[in-house]
């Protein structure tokens, strides 16, 4: 299946939290290739796209980080007015519901790619491959 | 003023002579009632013709709150159910609580005792009770209530929370006189300024207040914010209710036990030996008229000392200290008993979560927090790393803590092995009140 594998990390509120990951994955020489932090008022989670999940998620727990994975979707985004919103009318008319989505730094020649995490997220891929968009297997993701 | 001149001033020796009787009677019936203290005397060789004296109360094996839970629910009652006409119990899981039982004659006496104590706080059947102490299985509450009404006072029965409500209440309904614990009190002086009130001239002259700890500093500021004498009360549901002791108005030292009915001693909580009058040690009471739920030796695990001086009130009742301190773990938090290993019994019910906690216990401003530090598991998060898992989680600690111990918490998740490892004796609490 065309998944990308996430990795989130469980964060206090605290000085120092996110910079012991960086510092963690740097040592280790793991690239971050898109990120997003979710906070709520007392603890964070860190939600990473890397290119080496496997060694990452060893390298977090080896340092005692509370590691989990999720599965997100890739999805390439026409990089123009409106790109965005013809994905979204297709989830919406197949009323799948979008969880959060963050950008990814990299670009995918004329376009973005968007990660998202969704409630169905099989369902999600066929409905946007029936669409005509594409969404971008794991391998692709880790190595751009 | 005195509730009961007869009881209230007996002279010691007759006193005295009162409480042996009474101590050889409830010996007999719950050594022939309850099979628990049958066992508990045989264990101990003591049999209840043995007890001729006050001095050999001390042969007694003690009763200990372990002993109520593990005869959980109706195991300690003397009586049979048909007799019993009210339970109250004090919070805890399932199985872990403690169920306690009145007779018609119990409630009686209790409403006695109740309306004694507000007598001995210069109270009247002229005097309208705003009664903020918790209705339900709780003691405070009825047992508050029941004592205004044989007093003859008015009862506002508002029972706990509903602070803005509380305040309309005791301006419009203008109460005489308020019975809550004695941080809720702080609580609605202050809540009742933030919203412009001047709390000073409400109606309000006298305070009963108890159910938790407090000292001087807290009963000044309380007097100086609502205007009011501020008085100290004291019960444990196992041995009755609020009403086992009351602090009189003309001393203010120490509050006077209703030894007619309950006999208190200290003792030493490391070796049970009973220490002479004066010493600081641990409360001990034995109920000599309770029917349905008598108890012999009860340790209440709380820190007091007894003074059998004369008191200026003209009471003959002995006084015992305000209470200092426990000689266990438990907590009173805005009023309610928990044990640390309740909380622990919570959330080793909860998935997910390691079985390393921290609690932390802060006042801010005049109300307890209690703050539960648990550690984030693998299990939990490894699945799905969602931020909504976690907060799942966490309002459902929040919320259980809330329903078994019917206690208001902080949930903060921490990353694992962040809280720290023991070896031997843990120590789960950090307790940051000053009162």
């Amino acid at each position: 299946m065309n998944k990308v594998e996430q990795i989130s990390i469980f964060l206090e509120n605290k000085p120092g939290g996110l910079e012991f990951v960086t510092r963690v994955l740097k040592d280790a020489g793991i690239n971050i290739r898109a990120l997003s932090l979710a906070d709520t008022s007392d603890f964070g989670v860190l939600r990473l796209i890397v290119n080496d999940v496997e060694k990452a998620k060893r390298i977090l727990k080896e340092n005692g980080f509370t590691v989990g994975r999720t599965s997100v979707v890739a999805v390439l985004v026409p990089d123009r007015p409106g790109g965005l919103h013809g994905i979204l009318e297709s989830l919406s008319k197949e009323k799948i519901n979008v969880e959060y989505m963050y950008a990814f730094v990299e670009r995918s020649g004329e376009h973005a790619i968007i990660i998202f995490r969704f409630d169905a997220t099989d369902r999600a891929i066929d409905s946007l491959t029936k669409s005509g968009f594409t969404v971008l297997p794991g391998e692709k993701v880790y190595s751009l | 003023m005195i509730y009961n001149e007869e009881f209230e001033t007996l002279p010691r020796e007759a006193l005295e002579a009162l409480q042996v009787k009474r101590l050889q009677q409830v010996v007999q019936r719950v050594y022939h009632t309850v099979g628990f203290y049958k066992r508990s005397f045989d264990n101990a060789g003591v049999k209840p013709d043995d007890i001729k004296t006050l001095d050999d109360l001390r042969r007694l094996p003690f009763t200990t709150k372990q002993d109520l839970r593990d005869n959980y629910p109706y195991g300690l009652f003397a009586v049979p159910m048909s007799s019993v006409v009210r339970v109250h119990a004090s919070s805890g899981t399932t199985g872990r609580s403690t169920v306690v039982g009145y007779t018609k004659r119990d409630i009686d006496t209790w409403s006695e005792l109740m309306a004694r104590c507000f007598v001995m706080a210069g109270l009247t059947k002229n005097d309208i009770i705003h009664n903020a102490y918790g209705y339900g299985l709780f003691t405070g509450g009825l047992g508050a209530h029941y004592g205004a009404e044989r007093l003859g006072a008015s009862v506002i029965p508002i029972s706990g929370g509903n602070t803005k409500r509380q305040i309309m209440i005791l301006q419009d309904f203008a109460p005489t006189a308020i019975c809550a614990t004695p941080s809720y009190a702080l609580y609605l002086a202050e809540q009742g300024e933030e919203m412009g009130v001047d709390m000073r001239s409400l109606k309000l002259r006298v305070g009963v207040l108890g159910a938790e700890p407090w000292s001087e500093k807290m009963r000044r500021q309380i007097e100086d914010k609502l205007n009011i004498t501020a008085l100290d009360i004291y019960g444990l549901s196992e041995v009755m209710g609020p009403g086992v002791a009351m602090e009189c108005t003309e001393a203010r030292q120490g509050l006077h036990i209703f030894e007619d009915h309950f006999i208190a001693e200290i003792i030493d909580p490391e070796t049970g030996e009973t220490l002479p009058e004066g010493e600081t040690g641990e409360l001990v009471f034995t109920t000599v008229t309770k029917e349905a739920f008598p108890l012999v030796r009860y340790r209440t695990r709380d820190v007091s000392r007894l003074v059998k001086a004369p008191c200026r009130c003209g009471r003959t009742l002995v006084r015992m200290d305000r209470i200092t301190g426990r000689s266990d773990d438990m907590l009173i938090i805005r009023g309610v008993n928990v044990y640390p290993s309740q909380i622990e019994g919570v959330l080793l019910n909860v998935p997910g979560i390691e079985p390393h906690y921290m609690l932390i216990v802060d006042r801010e401003g005049t109300l307890d927090t209690l703050e539960v530090q648990v550690e984030v598991g693998e299990t939990v998060f490894a699945e799905t790393g969602e931020v909504k898992v976690l907060q799942e989680l966490s309002r459902r600690i929040t919320k259980d803590i809330k329903d078994y111990l019917g206690i208001s918490s902080k949930v903060k998740l921490v990353e694992p092995k962040t809280i720290q490892r023991f070896e031997g004796k843990a120590k789960r609490v950090i307790d940051r009140r000053t009162i």
